[in-house]
């Protein structure tokens, strides 16, 4: 079953060792997506030694057109299934956009970057002119203020970090780590949700995305899981 | 200085507004001075000296203002600040030939309001009898900071310039019974400075005090010992004619002497001099501070703030600031790409291949077309032909129609010569500057969209400049020739910040680090 938050995840979530252990099970350890990504193994992921977030929940793709500003900003203020901005959801979980059904899968990286070309082609969906929705989220072991989302993506993409819309990048582009980065905010003790949509044009697609701290420094460490501790 | 130099200067001063037409930006205010003194800080305001006993102030750094003479005037004095001293070194005695001395005389405050303002003479530490190869005018200090000696090379055109050992706890001769050593020839107002191991004899050539006819120009030689060979680039010897040039004459700016270093930490350094002749003032001498740029092992004189458009693209990332608005390809969207994206991915059909094998190496480049770019024979044009005519710049008037009229946040992107990537770069009356500059606003280009700094330390384009020091910006050359730039003020911070790129399309604030390109900017001519 899915979870719906609005806006910010609660505040009895707190992070420790005991509610990462408590987190969902995962539903197709192994399960591959073409040559690097596979179901996880595991409730709960660090951010890698250069900070990367490599365990990510992915939408099957939606049919879109466009890559301007204007236009991905319209496609993204569009609403394509109810809750596609608040939703958690589990592995294996549906959606209904227009007449498709399409299903959310967990994913590990082995790579610093998510190759949405792999997911899709894996799949028998299509690659390009296409949206992918995804979320994750990082636990923080305490409130970490004045870092920022430091993201790439092929092509245009729009982030989310607990709710707030906090940077995106437009346009036909390869993925080029730290392309865009958020303002300073503030990651709250516990759990962040990350979420992103991802819009590509034609050929190649994927996307990477770590924080930063301060100093600019990549933050790792940070335990990554899909679903809510207890969830 | 040489013997034949009118000592002091009469010239009337001519100060001219500053144009925001003139190409380049210069030191305003009173700015008249010959042999300038090395600039010295003393609680926040700048002093240098000058022959005759002239004398500026600045509070900035940008504005100057006659000062108040020293207790003792002479010929091309020289400032040097050690401890809680600021000590002077200057020409007296200066008769006929070349028979002079150098005294020392010293200071705790260089401020005549201060209790601490107060002139002591501390005796003589060099000169010539007017026999010998040496004229014992022109002194410049130099502290070396790798050992923490104190140095002095004096001398002009008639014989040598010579080296002695000072005292850093007095400020007088070490060892006066020490041999002055040679280490240059027919040149003069001398001035030592240390860079990554090695030492550099900077020392004037030509003729001075002859207005827009003097020759003057700044050139040096390098060592790995304070006390010499000052060899230049090409190996030859100082003592021997030798001088590698850093600087001459330019535009409306005629005969540069008398180097200072000025070091203001951060990695960047700028240096003081006086011009012979502004064109623009008369012919006046006037005070110049420009910026010091290495290369090769080498300084380089930096350049002039000019006001104009610039794209202003980061050395990190190579991309462009920007106003974050959506961007119209200059000449109009290209007939193959209205509309969306490149075909090359197709309509979302699965690629051709061996399913549950993706290619691994998949190019996001548009193909290129195999044939039939342009007509019969294959004559260049199709796609790749262009219109066939000059396509005019884009400017704002043409795309702002489309662009929000609130606050817009600044970002970067690969620079395609579009409005909101070309900042118009305009100093701001009355607004005071920084040592050698003007604060300036940042604007979009033929608009009044102004950059500022916002209270969170992050960039934001305002409709309109309002004048708010956050409004006001602060442009510094570094050593690579790149520039630091800075807003006067950050709301709800003291520490000052620089324009810094952390992402390849995002530009933010952040304490400035000389050794990371994130926040070394190139100002370009679009």
């Amino acid at each position: 079953m899915k979870m719906h938050f609005k806006g910010f995840i609660s505040a009895r979530a707190i992070y420790s060792g005991l509610t990462i252990a408590a987190a969902a099970a995962p539903a197709n350890p192994g399960k591959t997506y073409g040559p690097t990504l596979t179901g996880p193994a595991t409730p709960a992921r660090l951010t890698a030694a250069d900070g990367f977030i490599q365990r990510w929940m992915l939408l099957e793709p939606i049919g879109v057109n466009g890559l301007t500003r204007g236009e991905v900003q319209a496609m993204v203020k569009k609403e394509y299934f109810p809750g596609q901005l608040t939703v958690l959801p589990h592995d294996g979980d549906k959606e209904t956009v227009g007449a498709a059904t399409l299903v959310w899968h967990a994913v590990d990286t082995k790579l610093y970057n998510v190759n949405l070309y792999h997911f899709a082609y894996s799949l028998s969906k299509p690659t390009s002119n296409i949206l992918v929705w995804t979320v994750t989220i990082v636990n923080s072991p305490e409130e970490m203020k004045d870092v920022r989302l430091a993201i790439g993506s092929n092509a245009a993409s729009v982030w989310w970090v607990n709710g707030q819309e906090v940077v995106g990048i437009y346009n036909d582009r390869q993925t080029v780590i730290d392309d865009g980065v958020s303002k300073r905010i503030t990651l709250k003790k516990g759990p962040n949700i990350v979420r992103a949509a991802i819009v590509n044009g034609g050929g190649a697609t994927d996307f990477c995305a770590r924080f930063l701290d301060a100093n600019d420094k990549p933050i790792k460490g940070l335990t990554v899981t899909l679903s809510e501790p207890g969830k | 200085m040489r013997q034949k130099k009118v000592l002091i200067l009469n010239c009337a001063l001519i100060t001219i507004a500053l144009s925001l037409a003139s190409a380049a930006l210069a030191v305003e205010g009173v700015t008249g001075i010959h042999d300038p003194s090395t600039i010295a800080l003393d609680h926040g305001k700048y002093y240098t000296y000058g022959t005759g006993g002239g004398s500026l102030v600045s509070d900035d750094g940008w504005t100057w203002r006659r000062g108040t003479t020293p207790a003792i005037t002479g010929a091309a004095p020289d400032v040097i600040h050690i401890g809680d001293r600021y000590y002077m070194y200057v020409t007296r005695g200066q008769g006929a030939a070349t028979k002079s001395q150098i005294k020392m005389l010293w200071t705790k405050s260089l401020d005549p309001n201060s209790p601490d303002y107060k002139w002591v003479e501390g005796g003589v530490v060099a000169s010539s009898d007017g026999l010998e190869d040496l004229n014992a005018i022109d002194p410049g200090a130099f502290l070396d900071p790798n050992t923490g000696r104190l140095w002095l090379v004096y001398g002009s055109y008639f014989g040598y310039i010579q080296l002695v050992e000072l005292n850093p706890k007095t400020g007088e001769r070490l060892n006066p019974k020490d041999q002055p050593k040679n280490v240059a020839i027919n040149c003069e107002a001398s001035d030592l400075i240390y860079h990554d191991g090695w030492y550099y004899l900077l020392a004037t050539h030509g003729s001075c005090c002859a207005g827009a006819n003097s020759g003057y120009n700044i050139r040096m030689g390098r060592s790995r010992k304070v006390t010499g060979p000052y060899l230049d680039a090409e190996g030859v010897d100082m003592i021997q004619g030798g001088g590698k040039l850093l600087i001459g004459s330019e535009g409306r700016f005629i005969g540069p002497g008398h180097f200072g270093l000025v070091d203001l930490g951060d990695g960047v350094q700028k240096f003081s001099m006086h011009w012979e002749a502004d064109l623009d003032k008369g012919g006046a001498s006037v005070l110049e501070i420009l910026p010091l740029q290495w290369k090769d092992g080498w300084p380089v004189a930096g350049d002039k703030l000019q006001v104009g458009t610039y794209e202003i693209e980061s050395v990190r990332t190579g991309t462009s600031l920007e106003m974050a608005v959506a961007g119209m390809p200059v000449g109009g969207f290209p007939r193959r790409f209205r509309g969306g994206p490149p075909p090359s991915g197709g309509t979302g059909s699965r690629p051709a291949g061996t399913p549950g094998a993706p290619p691994t190496n998949v190019s996001n480049a548009t193909p290129r077309p195999t044939g039939g770019q342009g007509g019969p024979g294959g004559a260049f044009g199709g796609m790749f032909g262009g219109t066939g005519k000059p396509i005019p710049d884009q400017d704002a008037a043409q795309v702002s129609k489309d662009w929000p009229d609130g606050n817009v946040d600044a970002a970067m992107a690969n620079y395609m010569s579009q409005a909101q990537q070309k900042w118009q770069i305009t100093p701001v009356p009355e607004a005071g500057g920084y040592l050698g500059g003007p604060y300036v606003k940042i604007t979009v280009a033929g608009t009044d969209r102004t950059l500022s700094a916002t209270a969170e330390g992050e960039l934001v384009v305002l409709p309109a400049f309002t004048g708010a020091p956050e409004q006001l910006w602060q442009l510094d050359q570094l050593a690579d020739g790149s520039w630091r730039i800075m807003p006067k003020a950050v709301p709800n911070t003291k520490e000052p910040m620089a324009l810094s790129a952390v992402g390849a399309s995002f530009a933010t604030l952040s304490k400035f680090d000389s050794k990371s390109d994130k926040q070394h900017w190139l100002l370009k001519k679009p």
